[in-house]
């Protein structure tokens, strides 16, 4: 099953902004991390996804269904977690769930149940019979959350759901949207401007750019040829290249680093080998932490050179 | 709280196998959450004080008049008469309660996450439109029905009962215009803003502002005008229309109680239709 698929969609608002650009994507279950700048898109593409707005042309399937003509049964199996803020202050976590999760069709019993369940999910216990007005950021992200989970979608749309978050927030709320995409098992799409955020939790990424497709890739197949070692020596750094040359492995400096691809474990080894070798002062040796935001840079100016 | 000395158990995410109902119920469910939340139900204490203190004074006219009436045996306010003596009441409840239910979800941001559901943007006015409307009603209602309660009690034979009834179905009749008419106007005033205070502002002024054109018009002109003074005012059109079709007084309307039936319903579909508009396009 495609999660998403859109074909030469194209939004053109009204003021002559086009917001999507004959943007063409397939869109695998799992955790997807929608990326790119404000503006791009992003939120417009979100907004026809649930049937909120019609496409000026193109096609579009949500779940196998079109949100043009079957709104009703999409936005039935799709959550939305709004980026702004959009809680009653006046009213208790549990009580507001409840009622949006009769909105989406749930009976009154399990209405409940599924609100106080959600509510725990997502980490609300006793709290959750207080007003949402005396509630942290944190915690009212929590709750946005959660409204969009308590019908038990089969896809989640979180419209930059790290917004606001310090930074252990930030990891709390990446690590639940991780829980909710691997242990839930619903697919869940991550909309943010921060690259360097999703993708620790993703298994793919889109990369829009200006309504237009940057790139679409799964992660695993974008960090596995990017993984190198890094090599610090307080000296000698030459010779080590020069050394490292001979051993087949090809180093590459950037600034006072040696970058060494990193082929198979042995490379440790080889590299260790030969500073002994060498006998010099080892400052630094360890795996860089994948590079994605680089092959997409690299990939938009590629995609700039074409056009 | 006491997360550190309480273990949870965490038994796992659980996928929801059970019914999903369509649209229709999600309409009805905001619409009693609506009609709930008018009254203050479910709600802080805070919240709960304006609506309780309305419902008191109306009911404590219909005890008055209860009382009064079997003491001297006369019938001091008629149930018709009911909603024109306490419209004040009415257009104040209205303009409370209205913002309270549509200008606090503008305001929350609360809207996308309704219209990312299964229900339409109309359905979402309509349901709270109805709510606005059936809680006006009632707030008439149930005052009419201790009335009628009292002096089905006190009555001697069973044909006054009856007799009764049919004067009481007109007040039913008369509040239910009452709030076909008024409750339109507030919630498309309130639905404008996100500021409650502003929005209650704008209700009460487009009762009061109206009310001393009628007298202007009632004074100058002709009988024409005169017969058509009414029209100006909401709470004095819905008073023509009593005059037409509930309580015929031709010293009223004139010959132009029709013209007031068609008013009414003008009035009410134009602030509907604009009401469709609004949540149409209203983003947030």
């Amino acid at each position: 099953m495609t999660l998403i698929a859109t074909e030469a969609l194209t939004k053109r608002y009204p003021g002559g902004v086009t917001a999507l650009d004959e943007l063409t994507l397939a869109v695998q279950p799992g955790i997807v991390g929608l990326v790119g700048a404000n503006g791009a898109g992003k939120s417009t593409l979100i907004k026809i996804l649930l049937g909120l707005l019609a496409p000026t042309s193109g096609r579009v399937q949500v779940l196998d269904l079109d949100p043009a003509v079957d709104a009703e049964a999409v936005r039935a199996r799709v959550g939305y977690m709004p980026e702004h803020d959009c809680l009653p202050p006046d009213l208790a976590a549990s009580e507001f769930v409840t009622h949006l999760a009769r909105i989406s069709g749930l009976p009154r019993t399990a209405a409940r149940e599924r609100a106080s369940e959600t509510l725990r999910h997502v980490g609300l216990y006793e709290e959750r019979y207080r007003q949402i007005g005396g509630y942290s950021t944190g915690m009212k992200q929590r709750v946005k959350l959660a409204q969009a989970l308590v019908h038990d979608p089969d896809l989640l749309l979180l419209d930059e759901p790290t917004n606001g978050l310090d930074p252990a927030g930030r990891d709390a709320m990446l690590a639940l949207i991780h829980r909710i995409g691997t242990e839930f098992g619903i697919s869940v799409v991550v909309c943010s401007h921060l690259l360097g955020e999703v993708e620790r939790i993703c298994d793919s990424l889109i990369a829009i750019d200006g309504g237009k497709l940057l790139r679409a890739a799964q992660v695993s197949a974008m960090t596995e040829a990017s993984d190198v070692l890094a090599v610090e020596v307080s000296e000698g750094t030459e010779e080590l290249a020069a050394h490292l040359a001979t051993l087949g492995l090809r180093p590459r400096r950037e600034g006072h680093l040696l970058l060494v691809v990193l082929d198979t474990p042995e490379t440790y080894d080889v590299i260790i080998g030969a500073v002994a070798d060498l006998d010099l002062p080892l400052h630094r040796l360890d795996q860089r932490r994948h590079r994605v935001a680089e092959l997409f840079a690299t990939n938009a100016e590629e995609v700039v050179g074409v056009n | 709280m006491s997360t550190e000395t309480s273990v949870i158990h965490d038994i796992g995410y659980q996928r929801y196998t059970g019914p999903r109902l369509g649209r229709g119920y999600a309409v009805r469910s905001l619409y009693i959450h609506a009609l709930r939340t008018a009254f203050g139900l479910g709600r802080s204490a805070k919240a709960k004080i304006f609506p309780w203190i309305v419902c008191g004074i109306m009911l404590l006219v219909a005890v008055i008049v209860t009382a009064v009436r079997s003491q001297i045996g006369e019938v001091v306010l008629e149930y018709r008469d009911l909603p024109d003596s306490l419209s004040a009441v009415i257009v104040l409840f209205l303009a409370v309660i209205a913002p309270e239910l549509v200008s606090r979800d503008l305001r929350s941001g609360v809207l996308p996450l309704y219209f990312s559901r299964p229900i339409q943007r109309t359905d979402y006015a309509f349901a709270k439109l109805g709510a606005l409307i059936t809680a006006a009603w009632l707030l008439l209602a149930v005052p009419m029905l201790v009335m009628y309660a009292g002096a089905a009690f006190g009555a001697d034979h069973l044909a006054d009962v009856w007799r009764e009834a049919d004067d009481f179905g007109k007040g039913l009749a008369y509040a239910a215009l009452y709030a076909l008419v008024f409750a339109p106007i507030a919630m498309l005033v309130s639905s404008f803003t996100g500021k409650r205070a502003f929005a209650a502002g704008g209700v009460v002024a487009i009762f009061l502002v109206t009310a001393p054109i009628v007298g202007v018009l009632g004074f100058v002109g002709n009988q024409t005008t005169r017969d058509l003074a009414l029209l100006a005012s909401p709470q004095t059109m819905v008073y023509g229309v009593k005059s037409w079709l509930i309580e015929p007084q031709q010293d009223v309307v004139g010959a132009y109680g029709p013209v007031y039936g068609m008013a009414a319903v003008a009035l009410i579909c134009l602030c509907v239709l604009l009401l469709v508009v609004r949540y149409g396009k209203v983003a947030r």
